[in-house]
């Protein structure tokens, strides 16, 4: 499948800030599942660095701006082309051994009712395999954890939208991922864009899932959000630890004033109109 | 009466060699004379300004260390044993800090376990596959050594990040000789005045292979906050570098600049003096006003070099520390010269059987702590205190490891009473880059409380000048 992205940020600023820094992921990297045809980051009045590609295999590109400024917008647009490979990630560059990806930060840490669910869909698993407790796993996290936007923010950690009952593709990755630590599986949390056109489903086209290690297979996507794994309606951008560490973009401003964000992202097939 | 511990000046058979010279010269000095030139150490340690910061005691923070002016000897047949011992144990470090953000070699090999290394708070993911400039990680490896014997040295334990200290080394040397110039002129002591020379060598070495000029060397300081801004600036106007905080860099492009008065100034080298999580908020802690936004994203496309590399913490672990001799034997080769402290780790249940049931006997460490903080000196405390730590042990056993307490070597120091035997330890930096170098000495520290084996200064520990004696 060919997928179209484009995808605008833009930070309003009330005073003009001294200047600005980013760190972007926003570049989807080749594997088995996706191959970019074209691609560009533009962010007009700023310098780019040349994009890097780090251990995880993710491609990495500061930007940044020194005048004096009241905005900044970050635009991507592109083409991929996408594979469904059942939510494996083959072919997908990177050093970072996966047992480093069993710890936990304060947005992946485990709380009771965590551990309680793990064990609970775990219970006379022993003989599955790793895959299918994995599976297990996300399906109690999908159970647990209600589609509901609105009821966590940007910072809320795994334990909280546990607690909550309710959360985001965000809030369901992390509380994905601290199961999977539990479990003894290395886990880490994927940021990308979803096609979410073709099933009416009310998911946003920036999305996030968690990727799980299993053994023999390398890592797998599973999107608890949606009940799946990762298909070719998925483009992958980056990976980290949790949201803020695979965070499209991280940025940081000087002399900071009241900011006003505005994000568009729109994915679609290859051919359809991309109306807003 | 034979002393349980080894007298680095008097043994059984009398005088040791490396004190021959410094016999007469305390003996003869009048009490009113020392007093005297106590003193005159004194002001001039606090004209230096150098002093040191202790946290939880109430009061002034800031701390004149307490300086000792017995030397501490070596002969260079010593020395050059331990110099042997301390540069292996330094290449090792590297080898293994280039092998862990690489391919794994002695984790594949089944020589250390995976998950003490990978799960290790201090290994960096943001680092894995990228290689310095040389492949150094760690470009100051300070060791910390004891002795028990007139042969036996024990490394106690590894700093891989940023060893503190080494001004204390420098400024002692400095104080004697003015205090004392004749000694100087009666023993052939080696040199340790080059170290600031080397150190800038060292750095200016591991230059980013991108920059074409004499390279731009800094040095990065959390601040005047810090424990250590004294060393931070006496360093870095002894190199005739910049000293900076984390506002004076910015990121542009592929590059980190100076602001200057001039204007922008590229910056190739950053001895950074902060530790990892505050180096970069945006790819570390994102609340860090310390360190240079955008930073990583540099140094990982080689546009600068971080001394030390971001992530060689995990190979001065405490926990990692046991496998050093491993490191040695896997990457070079060779036999260690230096030998490890018998260590426990509570993390193993059989390991901490042992540990409780000889919790008075032992030597109870933190595995991240450093300072001397929040350790146990099982055969000086008293039962609470046993029983307390005893408490968090249990509570939390991967968080500590247990050595047995060591006889630590004696060397004569000034008391009121005259001179008396006090335990030291020892801490070398040894640099590497294109090269490894080690200045002939390093910071002695003395436990100044009879019979006290802690010698940290936040403990009550004091300093004293160390000797290589040159041959002939």
């Amino acid at each position: 499948m060919i997928l179209t992205v484009l995808h605008k940020t833009r930070y309003e600023f009330a005073a003009p800030v001294g200047g600005i820094i980013q760190s972007l992921r926003l570049t989807p990297a080749k594997s088995e599942s996706q191959r970019v045809l074209d691609w560009s980051v533009e962010v007009p009045g700023a310098v780019l660095g040349t994009p890097l590609r780090d251990g995880a295999g993710d491609y990495v590109q500061t930007v940044s701006v020194r005048a004096p400024s009241t905005q900044i917008e970050v635009t991507v647009s592109g083409t991929v082309e996408t594979t469904d490979t059942a939510g494996i990630l083959r072919g997908h560059r990177e050093r970072v051994p996966p047992r480093a990806y069993l710890r936990n930060t304060v947005r992946t840490e485990p709380n009771r009712a965590i551990s309680d669910m793990v064990s609970e869909a775990l219970k006379a698993q022993e003989d599955a395999s790793e895959l299918e407790r994995a599976h297990l796993l996300a399906a109690a996290v999908a159970e647990a954890v209600a589609y509901q936007p609105g009821t966590t923010t940007a910072h809320t950690t795994a334990a909280e939208a546990m607690t909550a009952g309710a959360g985001v593709c965000q809030d369901h990755a992390h509380v994905l991922i601290a199961c999977a630590h539990l479990a003894g599986l290395p886990a880490r949390y994927v940021a990308g864009y979803l096609n979410a056109t073709e099933d009416g489903a009310p998911h946003e086209a920036s999305h996030a899932w968690a990727e799980l290690y299993i053994a023999g297979l390398g890592w797998v996507g599973f999107d608890a959000a949606n009940k799946c794994c990762p298909n070719e309606q998925y483009i992958r951008l980056g990976s980290g630890l949790d949201a803020q560490d695979a965070a499209p973009i991280r940025g940081l401003v000087l002399g900071g004033s009241e900011e006003e964000l505005a994000v568009s992202v729109l994915v679609a097939p290859q051919g359809q109109s991309q109306q807003q | 009466m034979a002393e349980p511990y080894f007298n680095e000046m008097y043994d059984a058979s009398g005088l040791r060699a490396p004190y021959r010279m410094l016999e007469g010269w305390h003996q003869n000095m009048p009490a009113e004379f020392r007093a005297l030139k106590q003193a005159e150490a004194e002001d001039l340690f606090r004209r230096y300004g150098i002093t040191f910061a202790v946290y939880g005691e109430g009061g002034d923070p800031d701390r004149l260390i307490p300086f000792d002016m017995f030397p501490r000897v070596f002969t260079s047949e010593e020395w050059r044993k331990l110099e042997r011992g301390i540069k292996q144990r330094a290449r090792a470090l590297n080898a293994f800090l280039s092998d862990v953000y690489d391919r794994g070699e002695i984790i594949r090999a089944g020589r250390i376990p995976a998950d003490l290394v990978y799960r290790n708070e201090a290994y960096e993911i943001a680092v894995a596959g990228f290689r310095p400039p040389l492949g150094v990680f760690s470009h100051i490896v300070g060791i910390d050594l004891v002795r028990t014997g007139a042969d036996q040295f024990y490394v106690l334990e590894d700093n891989c990040r940023t060893p503190s200290g080494v001004s204390y080394m420098l400024e002692n040397r400095e104080v004697m000789m003015r205090m004392f110039p004749h000694l100087f002129q009666e023993n052939r002591v080696a040199p340790v005045d080059g170290y600031a020379r080397l150190l800038k060598r060292t750095l200016a070495s591991v230059a980013p292979e991108k920059c074409d000029r004499d390279p731009k060397v800094v040095l990065l300081t959390p601040g005047h906050f810090n424990s250590a801004y004294y060393e931070h600036s006496f360093l870095a106007d002894l190199m005739g570098i910049e000293m900076v905080e984390g506002q004076d860099l910015f990121v542009e492009g592929d590059f980190c600049y100076m602001r200057t008065t001039e204007g922008p100034q590229k910056v190739d080298v950053i001895y950074r003096r902060i530790d990892d999580a505050f180096l970069d908020p945006l790819c570390f802690r994102p609340d860090s006003a310390l360190g240079v936004p955008g930073l990583m994203n540099v140094y990982r496309s080689g546009g600068v070099t971080i001394c030390s590399a971001p992530g060689a913490g995990v190979a001065d672990d405490k926990a990692i520390y046991t496998y050093v001799p491993e490191m040695v034997r896997f990457y070079l080769g060779e036999a260690p010269i230096l030998e490890n402290v018998p260590t426990w780790q509570c993390a193993k249940a059989d390991d901490l059987k042992y540990v409780q049931e000889h919790i008075a006997e032992l030597v109870i460490k933190e595995v991240h702590g450093s300072g001397g903080y929040g350790m146990l000196v099982g055969p000086k405390s008293d039962k609470a205190t046993i029983e307390a730590f005893a408490a968090k042990l249990a509570a939390n056993p991967s968080n500590y490891i247990a050595q047995p307490t060591l006889a630590l070597s004696t060397c004569p120091t000034f008391v009121n009473e005259g001179i008396a035997p006090r335990h030291v330890d020892l801490r070398p930096y040894c640099l590497v880059g294109r090269d490894i170098e080690l200045v002939p000495g390093g910071l002695t520290r003395v436990a100044l409380t009879e019979g006290s084996l802690v010698v940290n200064s936040s403990q009550g520990g004091g300093v004293k000048d160390t000797w290589v004696i040159a041959e002939e």
